[in-house]
């Protein structure tokens, strides 16, 4: 496909890699923001093309992975109604929550759905003015347009049986989170290409002058990854710590203006949990006041919910970029796509399944790990 | 989820005052909302994600930063054989 093939030649990305093997003298840590590109980088073995000085350590995009249990085990109460025709994401259905998934909820006679689009939900609702049609709206800025549209569809249209179950979080301050945990070792980010053709850039140079870290915006073909990497490590290598964009035929500066002006409508800013990572102030976005009756979360009162996490799962050290996937002990015994103990071992850019996949891992305890 | 596939918009509609259209995804064709690309023409390329076109994708830049990458990539093949040679 055009925009695409020309960036995934085997030859183009060879030479890339050589050269960042020339430019790179010590070692560097550097962290891709989207599970998008930990995905590609593992799809495509870039990983293995790259000079042992340059560490790639995998970041907390991952929409599914973070969305906060709480939040599942809402959705999971909510798509159990019998009015309800509860609407997702694929990757959101075998998502665990405390004690099952929306699959479980589907195999118990739940009405549940997925769909391509949040316009499907909509569709759904003006079909069936006799239901309560609720979309599960997860995601970064990439997805916020989209979700922000249908809510505000529904209030023109006067689509009252339509609502969304909002989970919306933002880049930025997560990748600020990082940064100023203790223990910190990412010296550089790979920002997440489609989260930027939404937002823009604007956001990053405070956060590259504050913490002194080279901010590249990049896509999510190999040749795409292996130049935000080479122009991350020159930075490095001179001292020097702003924004560049490595991602230029779909980025601008400033965004996409008219999708920012709907956002900026739609939502308004407030704290949000991460999943094994915890609240992170003023890191998401919740329906704004004029919206607020497309709520899902005020419509149906589900009670006080008792979450409960998995003791084995290590996923928010995941997330963080403190711990590889391989390294958890659960990692391939306890958890795996089919048994997952947590998000990132289930959608399609979590980081777990991403290694489990494509990785050329050894699960730890294994006899070929103890030899 | 932040999967971004590019499409080329081969038809521009409107629907209930909606900007929409039809995108070629390699041959295969899906409705998108084009709401937030006032400017696209048919023709273009697009990001589409969750059903939305997201950003233009300009053509003169992508074959730039190719040649760019090109000749980036010709450095690193001369450094490739001084390593192997």
């Amino acid at each position: 496909m055009k925009y695409l093939d020309e960036f995934r030649g085997g030859p183009l990305a060879r030479r890339l890699a050589a050269e960042i093997r020339a430019a790179a003298t010590r070692p560097w840590t550097l962290m891709e923001v989207c599970g998008g590109q930990t995905h590609s980088i593992l799809r495509y073995g870039l990983h293995q093309l790259l000079p042992r000085e340059v560490e790639l350590v995998h970041g907390p995009g991952c929409p599914v992975c973070v969305t906060p249990l709480e939040l599942i085990d809402k959705a999971l109460a909510i798509a159990a109604r019998p009015e309800v025709i509860f609407c997702s994401f694929g990757d959101m259905l075998r998502v665990p929550g405390s004690g099952k998934d929306l699959f479980r909820v589907r195999a118990e006679g739940g009405d549940v759905r997925v769909v391509y689009s949040p316009l499907d939900a909509l569709k759904l609702a003006q079909r069936h003015p006799d239901r309560e049609v609720v979309f599960f709206g997860i995601g970064f800025e990439t997805t916020g347009p989209a979700n922000a549209m249908a809510v505000r569809l529904a209030k023109q249209q006067g689509v009252r049986n339509f609502s969304m179950l909002v989970s919306q979080v933002m880049a930025p301050p997560a990748m600020e989170a990082v940064l100023a945990a203790p223990g910190n070792r990412v010296q550089a980010f790979l920002a997440a290409g489609h989260v930027c053709a939404v937002m823009g850039c604007a956001a990053y140079p405070p956060l590259a002058q504050r913490y002194g870290v080279p901010v590249v915006v990049t896509g999510f073909e190999p040749a795409d990854l292996l130049s935000g990497i080479l122009r991350a490590v020159r930075q490095l290598e001179r001292g020097e710590a702003f924004v560049e964009n490595a991602y230029e035929r779909a980025v601008r500066w400033e965004g996409n203006p008219e999708a920012r002006r709907v956002l900026a409508e739609v939502f308004e800013v407030t704290d949000r949990s991460w999943r094994g990572i915890g609240v992170i102030p003023r890191s998401g976005w919740r329906l704004a006041a004029a919206y607020r009756e497309f709520d899902a979360e005020v419509r149906f009162d589900v009670g006080r919910l008792q979450t409960q996490e998995s003791p084995l799962c290590h996923s928010g050290a995941v997330l963080q970029g403190a711990l590889k996937p391989p390294q958890c002990p659960a990692f391939g015994r306890e958890c795996t796509p089919r048994t997952p103990l947590g998000a990132t071992m289930v959608s399609s850019e979590g980081a777990c399944a991403a290694y489990y996949r494509y990785g050329d891992f050894v699960p730890a305890g294994s006899v070929a790990a103890s030899a | 989820m932040c999967l971004a596939i590019p499409g080329r918009v081969i038809e521009i509609y409107e629907a209930s005052g909606v900007r929409m259209g039809k995108a070629d995804f390699g041959g295969v064709t899906k409705e998108i909302c084009l709401a937030y690309l006032p400017e696209l023409q048919a023709g273009e390329y697009t990001l589409v994600h969750a059903g939305f076109a997201i950003s233009r994708l300009d053509g003169e830049t992508a074959r730039e930063t190719l040649r760019t990458l090109e000749e980036l990539g010709q450095a690193g093949e001369e450094r490739d054989d001084e390593v192997s040679g």
